[in-house]
């Protein structure tokens, strides 16, 4: 049986008839076409996947798509939408090497949204406790962990200069 | 890796849920986070015909707290809110602990803390410092509601004590007892990421420097969670010395039944039983005495 859901995709509402069976993964990647989420083991082990739902990091493979009525979901399309300047996060993984084959670093960045949101000033430690769900096969995280530190930084100082204009 | 083909039902009451799980029986599995369930639909391991979502019963994400009553965690409580929630850390820090070291951030923002419980896992990590606060279980069914301690619910790895059209609402924790102190310990290989290759929880009740409670509980060194009760014997009534807890880690490590696996070997485990038995009650013994 199909069942009707209506999501919030990076603002934009979409009403979908979903087998139960479909992951998140697959509708976000085969009916929405938003393919900047990938899969990789499917059983919520490495965080290619991850997206966040109604602000809360998650593994989209593991997720029925059916529970997903009325929520909001953010991909990494929607960090820098089309045309416009890349997110704070995401210079810093180009600024800082973080990218070697890319396939981690739609989760990675979204791990890291997570947790720059809950925790804008994360020690080293922290970076890496809040990445452990997601693995990355090229850099061996340095380059990574360096970017979330640079990006912590990059927030900080836009969130600091838009209070002051305020 | 997709999912085998199921249907789906959300019901909105418990009670809704009860009913559909009488009528369905062994057709139907109920899902709370799916990071467990999923993955095995995904190997081929279970194949339900219906999948029960209790994602609509709001009453179950509830996580609350009473003084005469002690804590509630909900069917659909995150393991992520359990962790972080004030009164869960201030006093019940070893049932915190035991939340924020299981596994990743994501299925932490999924997976449930009740889920871990009925998954039966004999690792699972919210097991044993749950059995040491002497939780219990609130299950309902079409009929009304029981209770049974968690202590009680497991049959074997993946097997519990649930009739046909029962579901467990949450777990209820007494309140922690004056002078008592309960600790969580775990070893892995790869830190939370990966399943315990063995977990001890100790809960010690100190009254005027005499140990009046004790419970020591073993995770992954048997089909089911245990308790260590000879060694619990041992340390009941006397003073918690050092030595004592030597003898009790000791104890516990000859209690334990483990098996070799991927994860560890029996002889291993059985080791690590002692140098985590004597961790646990160590923290346990200061965090009573500080209480």
């Amino acid at each position: 049986m199909m069942h009707k859901i209506s999501i919030k995709v990076n603002g934009d509402l979409y009403v979908l008839s979903v087998e139960p069976w479909k992951t998140l993964n697959q509708v976000l990647r085969e009916d929405l076409n938003l393919t900047g989420t990938k899969l990789g083991c499917g059983t919520g082990d490495c965080g290619a996947c991850t997206v966040l739902v109604d602000g809360r990091s998650v593994t989209s493979c593991l997720t029925l798509a059916v529970e997903m009525d009325g929520k909001e979901i953010l991909t990494v399309e929607g960090l820098a939408p089309a045309g416009e300047e890349l997110h704070p996060i995401q210079r810093a993984f180009v600024e800082k090497g973080a990218i070697q084959c890319g396939y981690c670093t739609p989760g990675m960045e979204l791990s890291a949204l997570y947790l720059l949101k809950n925790n804008p000033s994360p020690s080293e430690a922290e970076i890496r406790e809040a990445l452990s769900g997601n693995l990355c096969r090229c850099t061996g995280y340095n380059k990574i962990v360096e970017a979330v530190q640079w990006a912590a930084k990059e927030l900080k100082a836009e969130k600091s200069k838009s209070t002051r204009s305020k | 890796m997709g999912l085998p083909k199921f249907n789906y039902v959300a019901p909105e009451t418990v009670q809704e849920a009860c009913q559909i799980l009488e009528k369905l029986g062994g057709q139907a599995k109920v899902m709370a986070g799916g990071t467990d369930l999923l993955i095995k639909m995904k190997h081929g391991a279970l194949r339900p015909k219906t999948i029960v979502g209790l994602r609509k019963i709001k009453e179950l994400r509830k996580i609350s707290f009473r003084k005469n009553q002690g804590l509630f965690i909900g069917a659909m409580a995150l393991l992520e809110e359990v962790a972080s929630h004030p009164k869960v850390k201030k006093l019940y820090p070893a049932v915190a602990y035991a939340a924020s070291q299981t596994a990743t951030v994501q299925i932490r923002n999924m997976g449930t803390v009740v889920g871990n419980i009925c998954n039966a896992a004999p690792s699972a990590d919210n097991i044993p410092s749950l059995m040491a606060f002497g939780a219990e279980l609130i299950i309902a069914s079409p009929n009304g509601e029981r209770r049974i301690l968690l202590e009680n619910f497991f049959k074997g790895p993946g097997e519990v004590n649930l009739n046909r059209g029962e579901l467990v609402k949450g777990v209820l924790v007494p309140p922690p007892p004056e002078g008592s102190g309960v600790s969580y310990q775990f070893i892995s290989q790869r830190s939370k990421v990966d399943i315990a290759a063995v977990c001890v929880a100790a809960m010690v009740v100190i009254d005027k420097g005499r140990t009046r409670d004790v419970k020591i509980v073993l995770g992954a060194v048997a089909p089911t969670p245990i308790r260590a009760l000879e060694a619990e014997g041992l340390l009941r009534g006397k003073k918690l010395a050092d030595r004592s807890i030597q003898k009790a880690a000791e104890q516990a490590s000859q209690e334990a039944r483990p098996i070799t696996d991927m994860r560890a070997t029996s002889e291993y485990r059985r080791l690590m039983v002692a140098v985590l038995t004597k961790r646990a009650l160590l923290e346990a013994r200061q965090m009573a005495l500080a209480s």
